[in-house]
């Protein structure tokens, strides 16, 4: 048997290059390179404090890094140079293209608005202007993720954190974005809840061919919802690989840590 | 058949860093090369690294050394030099692997574990549900329980489930880690069954069994694993130890 040459590809969703932040004398993260194809889910796990949220907030343009670039394959633009665009373009993609799940769902919800109108808001930023049509797409991610139509007139401080956390989830699914962000998405919630929010975001993002990358310090997530895996120490990628890969047979000292480290439930 | 999987000049070893950096060679050098229609049992003690051989050729553990070519979509592709989402790739449509456990999904139910492997290679819901059910009836998993999620299933139920997950997708390349190690004479057959219609469809077979019947009933040929780490100056043509089943069994 003879392998096949290596094909050219097209281009990546999004392309980091050598990207660093710090905080004064604080590392954050130094020098990091990655691609996501589009539909690809990459995991980032690491400890507190090991940069990954530094990094994650730098590519998703809410940070500017110090050093390093960040290509976006724009739909009808092609790739572009993200941290070269103005603020007002940047945050246009971001609306249009992308997500953000925060971890705190306060952080990326509107608490003042109903939950109809926080999964309403994005459609109608971009340019959606019949009520009927936004209300009902509403009430459909509301019934996706699991939240009884009842409560599409209530506030989300009204909601529980699982529920919260899963309409932050419609928020940023509604408009179908092409990738989405996530940062701890089940941090602070309950097992129960937690394995819920797994499934759900394992379906749709399965379902709609969503690229995300997902920061987490929770090895379990990583290996339900991620195809590829970074592993991150001191600010730095130190083992990246096929999720399963490099969970059953890591090969870095800490990544061996951090994997025999898990309670068995 | 022609050629389906070729592992060449495959070797392993663990080194633990969080044991003093303890290595522990498991095999070197290997080369196995199996054909449509055929079905390759690994054999060897307990720890001489079936399973670790077993999961290399799934790249779900990585090899020092070595190549593992396969066939997927028309073209031959070294699995240890693919980008991860080509295996992911390779993985849905070419190399089907049971593990000796169900790794549990929590909430979507068996019907739906079952199917899922069809749905993400594009099949349609339904066709994909019938061909679930079908492949449950036959294994015996009770009707009633296809709605409920396989965590609370026994042991043999799992085990079950896992085989019907791990035969939804007619992957040109199935390897199969002691997939009857729980169950029942009855169960044992139809399992034997699936595996030999599978065969018929020319898939290529791995499998490490520990069941006599079983072995003798689907396997071809016995590729010895654990003695490569001892034979090291050994000629190439001695790595290959085959012999028709039975043969060298006991």
């Amino acid at each position: 048997m003879i392998p096949a040459p290596k094909r050219a590809l097209p281009p990546p969703l999004l392309s980091v290059n050598g990207v660093s932040r710090s905080y004064g004398k604080q590392l954050g993260c130094q020098d990091i390179s990655f691609s996501v194809r589009p539909g690809e889910v990459l995991g980032i796990v690491g400890e507190s404090g090991s940069g990954k949220s530094t990094l994650l907030a730098c590519i998703s343009g809410r940070l500017q890094p110090d050093t390093g670039s960040l290509v976006y394959d724009m739909k009808d633009r092609g790739p572009v140079d993200i941290l070269a665009l103005s603020e007002p373009e940047r945050r246009r993609l971001a609306r249009s293209e992308w997500g953000i799940v925060h971890q705190n769902p306060r952080d990326g919800l509107r608490m003042d608005f109903t939950a109809g109108g926080n999964v309403g808001e994005r459609p109608m930023a971009i340019g959606a202007r019949h009520y009927g049509n936004i209300r009902s797409e509403a009430q459909n991610w509301l019934e996706k993720v699991e939240i009884d139509l009842s409560r599409t007139d209530d506030k989300p401080k009204t909601f529980s954190g699982g529920m919260q956390q899963r309409l932050q989830i419609a928020r940023n699914l509604v408009t179908r974005p092409r990738l989405v962000f996530m940062d701890e998405p089940t941090g602070g919630l309950d097992v129960s809840v937690q394995a819920r929010l797994l499934d759900l975001l394992r379906g749709l993002v399965r379902e709609l061919g969503i690229a995300a990358i997902i920061v987490t310090h929770d090895l379990a997530v990583v290996r339900l919802l991620a195809d590829r895996l970074m592993v991150m120490q001191r600010g730095r990628v130190i083992e990246e690989g096929l999720t399963d890969q490099v969970l059953d047979d890591p090969h870095h000292p800490y990544t061996q840590l951090l994997v025999s480290s898990v309670l068995q439930a | 058949m022609s050629i389906r999987l070729h592992a060449e000049g495959l070797s392993k070893t663990f080194t633990l860093h969080t044991q003093g950096g303890t290595r522990l060679p498991v095999f070197r050098d290997i080369d196995l090369a199996v054909r449509g229609g055929e079905c390759v049992c690994l054999h060897g003690p307990s720890g001489a690294g079936k399973s670790t051989l077993l999961r290399s050729l799934y790249a779900n553990y990585k090899p020092d050394a070595g190549r593992i070519l396969v066939e997927h979509g028309g073209k031959i592709i070294d699995l240890l030099a693919a980008e991860p989402w080509e295996v992911v790739e390779i993985r849905k449509r070419s190399i089907g692997y049971v593990s000796q456990f169900l790794r549990v999904i929590p909430r979507i139910s068996t019907l739906d574990v079952v199917a899922e492997p069809a749905i993400f290679t594009g099949a349609a819901r339904e066709a994909a549900a019938n061909a679930a059910a079908n492949l449950l009836t036959r294994l015996r998993i009770p009707e009633r329980l296809w709605s409920l999620a396989p965590a609370t299933f026994s042991g043999g139920e799992q085990q079950r489930v896992n085989i019907a997950r791990g035969l939804m997708v007619h992957y040109p390349i199935l390897l199969l880690d002691e997939p009857t190690a729980s169950l029942d004479a009855a169960n044992r057959r139809m399992v034997i069954e699936l595996i030999q219609e599978a065969k018929s469809r020319g898939t290529a077979v791995v499998g490490i069994f520990h069941d006599e019947e079983v072995r003798n009933a689907v396997g071809d040929r016995l590729f010895e694993v654990g003695k490569s780490i001892d034979v090291r100056s050994a000629p190439h043509a001695e790595k290959e130890k085959s012999a028709h089943v039975g043969a060298s069994v006991e």
